[in-house]
């Protein structure tokens, strides 16, 4: 009786030995922190997380460059972060004599922003630079840090750089 | 018992491969970062954003996103009168170097930012085949890289358009809402720059949040409602006309 | 980007993520489910009238099987990492599940019952060639030489079971395939209930139709006389198969011209310009209703053998096309327009390319050089009857029976 199926003994057998194989392999193999949150390797939120930071955040820039502020909070652009215009910074923040920022063009920086566009906001500052300056740089007239073009009695007198 | 050559046969390589379990290590944030105590998430205020492209430029410098894929972008739309269900929308680049200049002012204009959802019920998570895309236990939706296949089911079950194969790595990428930097106490690197204020983290979990004050006294909704995602970017002032 | 985009999409959709490659896999597996579905008439549902096709379905079906990984390893970003699926498959994912459906499909079904059916003859062969070949059958006798009538009778009854939870498990190996992507909620074009049983009735066409085709290819190339009876049931299966399937599909065109939901003006418009050619010409006129309309013509009209074989011929061929080309429109098409509904884009098919036109002929051709090696192993006829063109014996020796 059994000789007549003793090959599908055997054919079970190889199919057992496969499964065993398998579940061997897949303990030795799988991420020892897979499951360890949920469905995902659980050292992959150390790893994501330790990625290295290109901007500074405003918080470092105004710890060091404290007159600036003082001129930012005269004028509108007290809201504007630093590294808006400046770019990513962190670099400069952790050691500021290695990276020195570029200078800008504030023909570029300037117009990203204040471009006419009919889909700002109507209360944005705006303007067509083409009529408004005809392209030349806008720090010509415009400080950046406190942008409002006042009387020069009163830049004086609030040391206006 | 003398460590005969046949011991150390059996030893060493069940040696080797306990000793890559260790380095593997045990994961660690920054100090003091308890990832359920946070549940992350974020506000876009439509009227404030003037659709410069700081956020566009910010999140490609931050993270290296190549050019021509976008982990976040932002459109502009035109709606003509009443026909909401058929704006024009454009999005040059992404909208990185901002938007050509225009003086249109027929119909009504406007910028839209997206991203990343971060979604709570997120269909992306739910066809990765092997759990290379995940929800952290603080709701950020992230990608391991290392494990990641590469079969681009997740990008065609996002309903949004935010997932990409990067192709360098071959492996999907997203908005990871800066999770190197806010697990450090920081902003992500398109709320930081943004000049208007128009972008804003929010962790819903945290009661002294200014966003649980906005979402009680604005109206607000989340890109596609009747996908039942779960999305966490909420939309102040949102047109109905914005798909 | 390159890629010309027509109103807009969202930025990273206009890269198409699923190449031709993705248009392969579905076809290769349905081929697969539905000449297995051809073997398992005769098997279980005892249509004496097609047996001279089982086993020639039964290698067409592994050869195919052997060859559906290999687009999707292609595909993705990382190959080497695909075996991750069988470590850590997530259990919502249908694309994990398919692996394990694949899996038992491949060692549980369609090898055992292969096994089963060749095990007399893999024995007389391993105790009659010499060298590697002898080797090779002996591996497969895994060790046993009996052949006894009562194991064989054994083997019968086994493969009987075998081949009936084959049926149910050939429907969940393409019927993943379509729940794949008609689980996707994020696209109109796939997300549907109907998909997997849209998939699943094309398959069993698309094998029929191969298997029809290969039955006559392989007959003709033996000098051998076609079995007209056999080639006349199967086409017969192929023709309800098929009104079936148009039923399906037609059933869920007409749901979204008549719903005309957010997505179907954008929809509705993409099949009007570009894939004008591949679904209204190629999949629904040539692939559909001209193999519908010539096999229901032999079914009303009194037609010559040869009228008859003729038919077949060229309405196997169609469906086979037509079954490629509803493929291509699912998974290609699902790609073109934007999730937004404002634009469209187009699919850039390299042809040398890992995932080009160049890469996807050859895998198509694959599947036959595994075949005819399956046949010069496994032959599905008498030893007599080996495929050779040189050794054509006259026709009238009638049908080979085993």
């Amino acid at each position: 009786m059994f000789k007549d199926i003793e090959h599908l003994v055997r054919l079970a057998l190889v199919m057992a030995i496969g499964v065993v194989a398998f579940v061997l392999v897949r303990a030795a193999v799988i991420p020892r922190s897979f499951g360890q949150y949920g469905h995902y390797r659980g050292a992959a939120l150390a790893e994501i997380s330790s990625r290295p930071i290109a901007f500074a955040g405003h918080q470092v820039c105004e710890s060091c460059h404290t007159e600036v502020v003082e001129q930012k909070k005269l004028g509108k652009h007290i809201v504007v972060p630093c590294e808006a215009c400046h770019g990513a910074l962190a670099g400069h923040a952790e050691d500021p004599a290695s990276v020195t920022p570029p200078k800008l063009d504030t023909a570029v920086v300037c117009a990203r922003c204040h471009e006419a566009n009919s889909a700002k906001p109507r209360t944005f500052p705006q303007v067509v630079t083409v009529d408004h300056s005809g392209g030349i740089a806008c720090d010509t007239c415009h400080q950046p840090h406190r942008p409002a073009i006042e009387t020069s009695a009163k830049s004086v007198a609030e040391g206006k750089k | 018992m003398e460590i005969t050559r046949r011991h150390l046969m059996l030893l060493l390589p069940s040696a080797a491969v306990a000793w890559k379990y260790v380095l593997a290590g045990t994961p660690e944030s920054a100090p003091n970062y308890e990832t359920t105590e946070h549940w992350w998430g974020m506000l876009i205020d439509i009227p404030k954003c003037i659709g410069c492209g700081s956020c566009v430029r910010a999140c490609a410098q931050e993270n290296d996103v190549p050019d021509g894929y976008f982990r976040t972008w932002v459109e502009r739309y035109h709606v003509a009168d009443w026909a909401i269900e058929r704006p024009q929308v454009e999005s040059p680049d992404g909208g990185k170097e901002g938007f050509p200049p225009n003086q249109d002012s027929s119909g009504k204009n406007f910028f839209v930012p997206k991203l990343c959802n971060h979604c709570a019920d997120s269909p992306c998570t739910q066809v990765c085949p092997v759990g290379a895309t995940f929800r952290s236990p603080d709701g950020v939706i992230l990608v391991d890289k290392t494990y990641c296949l590469g079969c681009r089911y997740c990008i065609q079950a996002c309903p949004y358009g935010c997932r990409f194969l990067n192709p360098t790595s071959n492996t999907a990428e997203k908005c990871t809402l800066c999770y190197h930097r806010i697990t450090k106490g920081l902003t992500t690197a398109c709320c930081e720059v943004c000049p208007t204020g128009a972008r804003q983290l929010a962790d819903l979990k945290n009661p002294k949040d200014p966003i649980h004050e906005f979402l009680r006294t604005h109206s607000v909704q989340v890109l596609k409602p009747h996908m039942a995602t779960g999305a966490k970017v909420f939309y102040n002032g949102m047109d109905g006309s914005v798909r | 980007m390159q890629v010309p985009v027509q109103g807009f999409m969202y930025p990273n959709e206009v890269e198409l993520q699923w190449s031709v490659l993705i248009v392969l896999y579905p076809f290769i597996t349905g081929l697969v489910a539905g000449a297995f579905i051809l073997a398992s008439l005769e098997r279980v549902f005892r249509v004496q009238a097609v047996k001279p096709t089982y086993r020639l379905a039964l290698l067409t079906a592994l050869s195919f099987l052997l060859v559906a990984p290999l687009p999707l390893q292609l595909h993705l970003g990382h190959p080497e990492r695909s075996f991750e699926m069988y470590l850590t498959p997530h259990r919502s994912s249908a694309m994990a599940m398919f692996g394990f459906v694949y899996l038992w499909y491949l060692m549980a079904v369609l090898l055992v019952e292969i096994w089963l059916d060749y095990r007399r003859d893999i024995v007389l062969k391993s105790q009659s060639t010499k060298g590697v070949t002898r080797i090779l059958y002996r591996i497969l006798t895994l060790g046993s030489n009996n052949i006894s009538e009562r194991s064989l009778r054994i083997d019968d009854r086994f493969g009987y079971f075998v081949t009936l939870v084959g049926i149910p498990s050939a429907f969940l190996l393409h019927g993943y395939v379509g729940f794949i992507f008609g689980s996707v909620k994020a696209n109109p074009w796939w997300s549907s209930p109907l998909m997997p049983v849209v998939f699943i009735f094309s398959a069993m066409v698309s094998g029929i139709a191969a298997v029809m085709l290969l039955y006559m290819l392989s007959t003709r190339l033996r000098g051998r006389a076609i079995d007209i009876r056999c080639l006349d049931t199967i086409a017969q299966y192929l023709l309800y198969t098929f009104v079936i399937d148009f039923s399906l599909e037609m059933l869920d065109l007409l749901q979204r011209i008549y719903e005309a939901d957010e997505s179907f003006r954008s929809l509705d418009f993409m099949v009007h310009t570009r894939l004008w050619t591949s679904q209204v010409i190629v999949q629904i006129l040539l692939g559909t209703v001209t193999p519908i309309a010539l096999i229901g013509l032999t079914q009303i009209v009194s037609l010559s053998q040869i009228a008859r074989k003729r038919i077949y011929a060229v309405a196997g061929s169609l469906t086979v096309i037509g079954i490629f080309a509803m493929r291509w429109n699912v998974v290609i098409g699902g790609q073109l327009f934007s999730k937004s509904f404002l634009g469209y884009t187009s699919y850039k098919m390299g042809f040398a390319t890992r995932e080009g036109l160049l890469t996807a002929i050859l895998l198509m051709i694959l599947p036959f050089l595994i075949l005819w090696v399956l046949v010069k192993l496994l032959p599905p006829w008498p030893e007599a009857d080996a495929l050779s063109v040189s050794s054509a014996t006259p026709a009238g020796t009638g049908p080979t029976s085993f």
